[in-house]
């Protein structure tokens, strides 16, 4: 496994679960067993009705590029060496965006409203992070 | 509601010369203008009861102002919602003074974004310092490395995908916004520039080159707001507030498109409450952090439909002489933009409501009704949105 030099994500109680899903190779996201509402980010209640009925769902890990950029210039150490990358919205089939990264694929072949899916690169023992590669 | 309208004015002005300035201090830059903003005024330190101030560096920004300055004051709000928070404190001020709180209030900011080398718009996490993640949203966001201009770079993209924007019409605003700076002797950068100029420059994030993205620089300004009786009795004639909305706009959850910005829900009320219309604007400040914030606020105030901000700008609409005027000292685009530029809006709106360069090719001709509309964080994620409509007697 490469060094990761990238910041980590911070895990509380809240946003554990998708991180242990990530961990397992899986993209979840919530809906409110109340309002029916998809939700993402994260968080410990259900923002829409703010109920605290939610429950975690599996996503297909598939959606479309709803809007990105090639990003030629970031100073954080960690990106700094990767320009250029490809910072994406990512709509889920679900109907929820997501910010990632497209990978796996030349920047300036990306296109908005191109399918895509999740796929994951272990970060360390604890973390796995969820991008988007061509479907 | 209570008629806020002209229930205050900008009677006192001033903005710091300085555009680079490492041996002076935040604080010392604000006291500067706090002084001359009063003097311009008329009024003096006594007559202070309200301070108004934001910060992303100063910490505890209102309360280290106070005692910087000796003052006490009974009224105070550090509301800090990025780069259009003065906007908002205007929006505040007014109805505080209208309320019988506060007859005079004082609303300024300063930052050495540029002597103290901070990479505002490509920093990426680690313009916050440390690069240690918030649970949320940060851990979801900044592990794909965000920066500032790309979460605008994105909308520009989607936008361009909807409604056939080009790179030649954002272009437009900054050479449109650096012939008005090549007016300003105070500016950054006053050498005209043209649109090959723009689209041939570097990309920074796509599709957003070089100078499609404001300057950094130091700086800073205050404003004087008087309750309508003190104002008559000011130096100075007085810039009435005739409107003002807010708005916060977010990802919704994951749900809310965000090629619509707050300026949509700011502009509505800001309008009513003045009792004007679009036509009788006769210049605009438009918060310009990117080319792309222009277009967007100016579809989204309603000046023209969605989607067709891109032929709106070009032609020479916004420039002195055209229809709209905007941005008229040269913008964050090349005059200057020290990390929040929203109190340079009402610096500039008060001077062409005042007159100020009458006989010279920078007074928009016959301006008495001004709108200013800042926006602060990022239109790809979340931000604010403030809208003022100002006016002369």
């Amino acid at each position: 496994m490469p060094e990761w030099n990238k910041p980590l994500p911070s895990v509380v109680g809240e946003t554990k679960p998708y991180w242990d899903s990530c961990k397992r190779g899986d993209l979840v996201i919530q809906k409110c067993d109340d309002c029916d509402e998809y939700q993402f980010y994260p968080r410990g209640i259900c923002s829409n009705c703010w109920s605290n009925n939610i429950q975690w769902i599996k996503s297909t890990g598939k959606g479309t590029v709803w809007t990105y950029t090639v990003t030629y210039q970031n100073r954080t150490h960690g990106f700094a060496q990767d320009v250029p990358y490809v910072l994406a919205l990512v709509e889920l089939d679900e109907g929820v965006k997501m910010f990632t990264n497209i990978v796996e694929c030349e920047p300036s072949s990306v296109q908005i409203g191109m399918s895509v899916e999740v796929t994951f690169i272990q970060a360390n023992n604890q973390i796995s992070v969820p991008y988007f590669r061509p479907a | 509601m209570v008629d806020l309208k002209r229930g205050a004015a900008i009677v006192g002005i001033n903005e710091h010369i300085t555009r680079y300035s490492p041996d002076k201090s935040e604080l010392q830059i604000q006291g500067e203008s706090v002084i001359k903003a009063l003097e311009d005024a008329g009024l003096t330190k006594n007559d202070v009861e309200g301070l108004f101030t934001a910060s992303s560096s100063i910490r505890n920004s209102g309360l280290n102002l106070a005692d910087y300055l000796n003052m006490y004051p009974k009224y105070v709000d550090n509301t800090t919602v990025g780069g259009g928070s003065f906007e908002f404190h205007l929006s505040h001020a007014l109805t505080a003074i209208s309320a019988g709180r506060i007859n005079c209030a004082v609303i300024t900011y300063s930052s050495l974004a540029r002597s103290g080398g901070v990479s505002v718009g490509t920093g990426g996490v680690a313009r916050f310092g440390h690069p240690r993640l918030d649970p949320s949203p940060d851990s979801f966001e900044e592990l794909y490395g965000l920066t500032t201009v790309g979460l605008y770079a994105m909308i520009a993209q989607r936008h361009m995908h909807l409604y056939g924007t080009t790179s030649e019409q954002l272009a437009q605003v900054a050479v449109s916004t650096r012939k008005h700076a090549s007016m300003n002797p105070e500016a950054l950068f006053r050498t005209p520039i043209t649109v090959e100029d723009v689209v041939n420059a570097r990309v920074i994030s796509s599709p957003l080159h070089l100078l499609d993205c404001c300057v950094i620089t130091d700086g800073g300004g205050a404003v004087v707001v008087a309750s309508p009786e003190l104002a008559r009795s000011c130096k100075q004639n007085p810039v009435w507030v005739l409107g003002v909305g807010e708005a916060l706009a977010h990802q919704g959850a994951g749900k809310r498109d965000l090629i619509e910005i707050a300026a949509k829900q700011s502009t509505t009320p800001a309008f009513a409450m003045a009792g004007v219309t679009h036509k009788d604007i006769d210049m605009a400040m438009i918060y310009d952090s990117f080319t792309i914030t222009v277009i967007e606020t100016l579809e989204d105030l309603g000046f023209c439909k969605k989607g067709e901000g891109g032929d709106f700008v070009s032609g020479g609409r916004i420039e002195i002489g055209g229809e709209l005027p905007i941005n008229t000292d040269g913008g964050g685009l090349s005059s200057n933009h020290p990390g929040m530029r929203g109190i340079f809006l009402l610096l500039e709106a008060t001077r062409q409501l005042r007159h100020q360069f009458e006989g010279t090719p920078r007074q928009v001709p016959n301006c008495n009704i001004a709108l200013c509309h800042g926006t602060g964080g990022a239109l790809g994620s979340r931000h604010s949105g403030g809208t003022v409509i100002l006016g002369r007697d």
